[in-house]
């Protein structure tokens, strides 16, 4: 099935590959995705972002490269630099779109054919994460996706729910997903977990508060943390800016840096 | 004669209204029960609310009807009933556990989403409401296939005020307008946060570009409202109860039940210019 070797492929300078997944659709992957790819950068990594909903990609804007065009090189698809450093690259169906407002109005059979192109075609270079972004689901991308990626042994998957029941019940389904698929999991991130006015202080548990922790404990997987709701946050990502480097004393920002140090502790203990 | 079973199963239906987002988790499942809550309080009307989101079925929690299963009779599989006026049909009713995944392509989606039309018997029904998974692909393109025997009296349309929203909202009008489906309107939901202790109101999402008010006014859509974030949504949701019978006085109800309104309004205009060029 596979006509090429691993080794030889726009892959094989990748070090570590990540899945970030979610039953449930709107809990933040994509912001997850993107905040981890800047701390890690921040913490002196080479890191790609593989945006793999079709129907809704979010991961170009995130970084204000929205209006970015892509290039082809013979290898392949030359990725969307976010700064000069090359420190960040994507890939998003985002890029390919005409205008930004076109559906992209695409049966499955589809969607798995660009899915494989967007895995084999990306000329990465080295990196030291690809990070994949999903839509939320268990269906066509995501079952492509995993397939596709399964010769180059990804690290596994970040699963994002938010506090509430209805979130956690989908984010269950997805934990069987990982299961059927041999996909482990990194852990459980409980985000948009109340949230603490900016005028008094009064902490409001929004979207409820624990069933992330609780699911984690449940399935028996790494509780990664609670990432509280941060309209700092919020505008840091409608703008494209660095929240990373910009917003340190926000509310958000300590369970995100502590998310990526959990990652990068655990890619250590591999390698040793 | 498969169009032929479709087009049976939809005579008896007089309103069908989608509830589409191309964004995940702005609302849609929350906005579809409670407008279904919100049309069944009238007795005298049937109501159907069919969830097509096969690998995320919010809806049984969100109605109080988790661990209910569906039954086949001769005419058909039987809708979950809520109330004697209300019934519900998902794929959540056809799985056993709560840990079940349904790790499905295209095609055999679209095949549950055929049977869901043909092979229930929901009877006589005053509005089928249609809850969709967030996106543009198979589910949405088999709806609009399948319902075409009905007439769609349109989609309502769900977004948050956040630019991130708004730009996979745009391709959903997007898709309506290539699937010719009509816009009843669009809701801003999460639409700002008061504070309960010092009621100092924050934008936990902020409308960056002019939220849900610009995009309409740009794509000539009907704003049919906004609705502010409410922790009582979040908590009646779980607890499968109606959150306009759970907190009657908050400002989100209040919202609510405007939209709901103008929904209403919508479909009996519709239906009687229909009658019209009859």
């Amino acid at each position: 099935l596979f006509s090429f070797l691993p080794e030889s492929s726009n892959l094989a300078g990748v070090r570590h590959i990540l899945l970030v997944l979610s039953g449930k659709g709107g809990v933040g992957k994509s912001t997850i995705s993107t905040e981890l790819a800047l701390s890690l950068r921040h913490s002196g990594k080479k890191v790609g972002i593989l945006d793999v909903d079709l129907c809704g990609p979010s991961i170009p804007r995130m970084f204000r490269v929205q209006d970015n065009d892509v290039h082809q090189c013979d290898s392949g698809w030359v990725p969307v630099f976010v700064d000069q450093d090359k420190s960040i690259s994507l890939m998003s169906i985002g890029f390919l779109l005409e205008k930004p407002d076109d559906a992209v109005v695409w049966r499955g059979p589809k969607k798995n054919a660009l899915i494989k192109q967007f895995v084999a075609d990306v000329a990465w270079g080295d990196l030291d994460f690809l990070i994949v972004d999903t839509p939320p689901g268990t269906s066509d991308e995501h079952i492509s996706t995993v397939e596709a990626l399964r010769p180059y042994k990804p690290l596994g998957a970040i699963l994002v729910t938010t506090p509430q029941a209805v979130s956690v019940g989908d984010v269950r389904r997805e934990l069987t997903f990982c299961k059927k698929t041999g996909l482990r999991v990194l852990g459980i991130v409980e985000n948009m977990s109340g949230f603490v006015c900016p005028h008094c202080s009064e902490c409001t548990n929004i979207f409820s508060k624990g069933g992330g922790e609780e699911l984690a404990k449940h399935a028996g997987v790494p509780f990664l943390g609670c990432v509280p709701l941060d309209p700092q946050l919020s505008q840091s990502l409608e703008e494209g800016r660095d929240f990373i480097q910009e917003f340190p004393k926000s509310s958000a920002f300590p369970a995100l840096a502590r998310i990526a140090q959990q990652i990068l502790d655990g890619t250590s203990q591999r390698s040793s | 004669a498969e169009a032929a079973a479709l087009r049976e199963r939809l005579r008896a239906v007089r309103h069908t209204v989608l509830v589409l987002s191309g964004k995940g988790g702005v609302g849609k499942s929350t906005f579809s029960a409670l407008l279904a809550h919100g049309l069944a309080a009238d007795q005298a009307k049937q109501v159907a609310l069919l969830d097509i989101d096969i690998c995320g079925p919010s809806i049984p929690k969100m109605m109080g009807l988790e661990g209910e299963q569906v039954h086949q009779s001769g005419s058909g599989w039987s809708p979950v009933y809520v109330e004697e006026n209300l019934g519900v049909m998902s794929v959540g009713f056809l799985l056993s556990s709560p840990d079940d995944a349904v790790i499905w392509r295209g095609p055999k989606k679209n095949g549950l989403i055929k049977q869901f039309i043909r092979d229930v018997d929901w009877g006589e029904i005053d509005y089928l409401i249609v809850d969709t998974p967030p996106g543009t692909s198979d589910e949405h393109l088999s709806i609009v296939q399948y319902l075409g025997a009905a007439h769609i009296d349109g989609a309502v349309i769900i977004t948050t005020p956040q630019e991130v929203s708004l730009q996979d909202v745009r391709k959903e009008i997007n898709f309506c307008h290539k699937v010719k489906l009509p816009v009843i309107g669009v809701v801003e939901n999460m639409s700002g946060f008061i504070c309960p202790k010092c009621k100092n109101e924050s934008q936990i999402f902020p409308p960056t570009t002019g939220g849900a008010e610009k995009m309409c006014q740009n794509l000539n859509v009907s704003l049919l409202g906004k609705v502010p974030l409410d922790p009582q949504i979040g908590k009646s949701c779980d607890k499968g109860q109606s959150f306009l019978s759970e907190a009657p006085e908050s400002p989100a109800t209040l919202s609510y039940r405007n939209i709901i309104q103008r929904i209403q309004e919508y479909c009996d205009q519709h239906h009687f210019q229909e009658e019209k060029i009859i």
